[in-house]
């Protein structure tokens, strides 16, 4: 292997200074002159026909600028596909869950906006309600959309080989429900953003983990070309692929409040706000039936998907999508059909998150799979080893699998004293039972969605030899930044200081299709690490003739350029940068480059092809102390083994592994929105429980190198994969400590003790 | 509506302003004296991202009345580095990664500074419990405790 000087090395970040001290800026830091706050009116009811605005007590009160109504946007409407185009700013005619957006107001300061908005008289009619998916689904249940039968938002068939057939040739035939919960993303940053029109159009300081959405959804609504909507990146105070993925009601309100009083305005959202009615992960009733031979050889699977979608249908396709196309991956499953269902029901709505569709599926499959073994007399490890691919590998519905590090992620987990000596650990300890439970999960990176799916790179050099960056790509908090920079500095021969990577800006920076799906290192890392050869083989020339070489034979690293195998024939890298700039009539050096893999467009209506550039392997380890007098689980260690292909900046993996981790523990242990019709009686952190400090188990990680082919310096995900791999290794283990199998996430204390008390009535 | 007047020091530099009685304080850090540092996640003194201290102790700004910081003194985030230099604290959290998104990190510093004032040399278990008002949910904490034990490490030594 290649030594690298910069990549795979432990460099602090880029943004690290920047938000030590508080200097980084975030929207709601943002404050212009004379600007004007955002405020929105919401319904009190989750279904109900709107019979009339009354706006004009609003209007009234001294310090308003002006309100809005849906009718203001004519019409418009946004969504993930043309066909879902069924969201508006403000809902003009019905609302379809509780604390829909209905209008909106722009005044002097915060306290007055806010009253205004309760100044604003809505006459609804309110309609029956539906909350439940399955319920939904009946054919008398209360419709959402008028056009739309028994509310199926959205559905996605996959059938590949013959189900029927493997099951008949199966040993043991599974039949399970599994439930996934009702979680938030859980940044800290409510959505925010400062919106200025004028005659060059809009230009917005928002908090978007892909800004090129909004980008064009403010084009859309507004009517404008796409090189009149300036969207200006603050830092990210977290996304996880919630709302900070999408548009929502204080963008657009804000942005036309502007355009209507030509004042900049700004929009913060309170925690409850975000709580209540942002975006936040489908629940899932995931029916599971598998196919076993005796030895544990899986012969088929076939999943029912019963997804609460809420009020709208979002980024819904895909998520409906992800359901089905990766549980190809990662065991052999050589028959498999799934039928996935995205049901609106008067809930907010569903939409991506960290782990994207994966989680739900691949839980029920894996905690399936243990179970099934178990009749069989089959060890963990070993279950997973026999049906666990091996690269290359082409998946049934036609993934192609070019590296995996699943087989020894797991060895390595089977070869901790945490699973060697686990059953020394069962020793009586009063109340607390001891747990030890394994899972092996994959998840795609380079995430390919329909349409447009490359990232950019432009890189800039100035004349003292430093270098300026431009990506589209954003950093919300995974660091991304940081392993741009470091692919650029690596490319160079310079070091991490003398890359500037610059804030995105759609006015400035090249198009970019988001942050999610694990896409950014594989995808935005591929471009820049071509816009750096591009600078490299210009300067190489002016190099070359210097020295009358061929370029080819030009040498960039630590600052230096010297000639391969004539060190004497050297230069600092910035006495070149002036050489190339200042000679002749002096040259603009500027290089660039777009990511290209070469595969080919996935067939998104089948389950067929590629949904990833490159797939990650994660094997997870994870331990339990469950008290068996309340039913409280506390995770004390976790293993990741984790196969990102190659680690480029092995600090900000590990750091990534952990926070996937305990994101999925608290999704798996505590974590639920409690609902009761449409409405969210917990939206606050102090009784949403997200996991603290105190809750934390220690967390090893270990790379598994597998150096993909692509992917840049053989890299693939690193940011999602044990978000995927944590539920089912806690759930594992706390079957390992109580003897029951739990279908159904979070494991609350009140379900654990209900089901030992049971347990234990049964046996007196 | 009537203003109130309040003096207060903070990161040690005078401050008499005149004040609506009902602001928070965090409102007038960020509003009046414009340091953005200190942040707002919840408003509802659960996640600690608006950490400050006042009078020695780690406060949530976004629930104490403004009123109550008259004569007291007052760092937020923007007083902890002297000048260029760092605080041992803020150079740890670079150092060993304990932040991503950035905005639990103002407030995760300034309970770590109050728990290394009172505790120069505390244990993970202290540590963990010295920042369990502060949510985070990027790291998965472990991160943030290895850079706050280094910290420690780090200003045993003098710095």
């Amino acid at each position: 292997m290649e030594e690298f000087s910069i990549i795979g090395k432990r460099i602090p970040r880029v943004d690290g200074r920047a938000k030590v001290t508080g200097e980084a800026k975030y929207a709601a830091d943002y404050d212009m002159p004379g600007m004007l706050w955002c405020k929105i009116a919401r319904s009190p009811y989750a279904h109900a026909k709107i019979l009339n605005i009354d706006t004009s007590r609003a209007e009234r009160l001294r310090g308003v600028k002006g309100v809005l109504t849906g009718k203001d946007f004519k019409g418009w409407k946004w969504g993930w596909m043309p066909k879902t185009r069924e969201e508006e700013p403000l809902a003009t005619h019905k609302v379809r869950y509780l604390a829909e957006a209905v209008a909106a107001v722009a005044a002097v300061d915060e306290d007055t906006a806010e009253e205004a908005t309760q100044l604003i008289q809505v006459e609804y009619e309110e309609l029956p309600g539906v909350f439940d998916p399955e319920e939904a689904m009946k054919e008398d249940a209360p419709q959402l959309y008028d056009h739309v039968k028994n509310n199926i938002s959205w559905d996605f068939h996959m059938d590949f080989g013959d189900v029927e057939k493997g099951f008949r040739e199966a040993d043991l035939v599974h039949e399970d429900r599994f439930v996934t919960g009702r979680v938030t993303h859980g940044y800290l940053e409510p959505p925010a953003a400062v919106a200025y029109y004028d005659s060059s159009g809009i230009t917005i300081w928002a908090a978007k983990q892909s800004p090129y959405f909004v980008y064009r959804h403010l084009a859309a609504c507004f009517g404008l070309p796409l090189n009149k909507v300036r969207v200006i990146q603050a830092f990210i105070g977290g996304g996880f692929g919630g709302t900070k993925n999408d548009s929502l009601a204080g963008d657009f309100c804000s942005v036309m409040l502007s355009k209507m009083t030509g004042k900049p305005v700004k929009f913060v959202y309170n925690m409850e706000e975000e709580l209540m009615t942002c975006r936040r992960r489908h629940n899932m009733i995931v029916y599971n039936k598998m196919g076993m031979k005796k030895d544990g050889t899986i012969t088929a699977m076939h999943s029912r998907v019963i997804a609460d979608g809420g009020a709208h249908t979002a980024i819904g396709p895909l998520t409906m999508y992800l359901t089905g196309c990766m549980s190809t991956l990662p065991y052999k499953l050589p028959n498999f059909k799934h039928d996935a269902y995205r049901i609106y029901t008067n809930n907010p709505i569903s939409a991506a998150m960290r782990g994207h569709g994966v989680t739900h599926t691949r839980f029920a499959a894996e905690i399936q799979m243990e179970m099934m073994a178990e009749e069989l007399g089959i060890d963990p490890v070993a279950i997973r080893l026999k049906n666990a691919i091996i690269a290359p590998h082409e998946t049934i519905n036609k993934a192609t699998v070019l590296s995996c590090g699943l087989s020894e992620g797991l060895k390595t987990l089977a070869d901790t004293p945490n699973w060697k000596e686990r059953d020394n650990k069962k020793a009586d300890e009063g109340h607390i039972s001891h747990g030890v439970g394994i899972s092996g999960t994959a998840y795609l990176g380079g995430a390919r969605q329909r349409g447009h799916q490359s990232c950019a790179a432009i890189v800039r050099l100035c004349e003292d030899g430093t270098v300026d960056y431009l990506t589209g790509a954003t950093d919300c908090g995974q660091g991304s930044d940081t392993v741009l920079v470091q692919i650029i500095a690596e490319e160079l021969g310079l070091m991490v200081e003398d890359v500037d990577i610059k804030r995105v800006d759609t006015a400035v920076t090249p198009c970019d299709a988001g942050s999610y799906g694990s896409r950014v290192t594989v995808l935005a890392g591929q471009a820049a690490q071509k816009a750096a050869i591009d600078v490299k083989e210009q300067l190489a020339k002016f190099a070359a003739g210097k020295w009358e070489v061929s370029p080819d034979n030009i040498v960039f690293k630590n600052r230096q350029v010297y000639v391969k195998d004539a060190p004497e024939m050297a230069m600092p890298f910035d006495k070149l940068a002036k050489i190339a700039c200042y000679s002749g009539t002096g040259a603009v050096i500027m290089g660039k480059g777009y990511s290209e893999y070469g595969l080919e467009v996935y067939d998104f209506d089948k389950g067929l092809g590629n949904c990833g550039t490159s797939y990650s392997f994660t094997s997870q380890l994870s331990e339990v102390d469950v008290d068996i007098e309340t039913g409280f689980v506390k995770c004390t260690d976790m293993v990741i083994a984790h196969d990102c292909g190659r680690p480029l900046n092995p600090i900000n993996v590990e750091a990534q592994n952990q926070g996937a981790a305990v994101q999925g523990m608290g999704q798996a242990l505590y974590e639920q929105f409690v609902m009761e019709h449409g409405e969210t009686l917990n939206p606050n952190l102090a009784d949403y429980k997200m996991p603290l400090s105190l809750d934390v188990p220690n967390i090893e990680v270990v790379d598994i190198i597998t150096d993909d082919p692509n992917g840049p310096y053989g890299a693939k995900e690193a940011s999602e994969g044990a978000i995927v791999s944590s539920p089912p290794s806690i759930v594992s283990a706390v079957h390992d400590a109580t003897g029951i199998w739990f279908k159904e996430q979070p494991l609350t204390p009140e379900k654990i003790f209900r089901v030992l008390e049971q347990k234990k009535g049964a046996h007196e | 509506m009537e203003m109130k007047g309040i003096k207060f020091v903070l990161n040690g530099k005078s401050y008499e302003l005149k004040i609506q009685p009902w602001r928070t304080l965090l409102e007038v850090i960020r509003e009046d004296l414009k340091l953005t540092g200190t942040k707002e996640g919840c408003g509802q003194g659960e996640c600690g991202s608006c950490a400050v201290i006042m009078g020695g102790k780690t406060v949530n700004s976004c629930l104490v009345p403004a009123m109550e910081a008259d004569g007291q003194e007052i760092i937020t985030i923007e007083g902890l580095a002297d000048g260029e230099d760092l605080h041992p604290i803020q150079d740890a959290f670079v150092e060993h990664a304990g932040m991503q998104c950035g905005f639990c990190t103002s407030g995760m510093i300034i309970s770590a500074k109050s728990l290394l004032d009172r505790n120069p040399d505390p244990s993970l278990e202290e540590i963990k419990e010295g920042i369990a008002g502060n949510f985070c949910r990027c790291t998965g904490y472990t991160k943030i405790v290895e850079s706050i034990s280094a910290a420690a490490e780090m200003m045993k030594g003098g710095k």
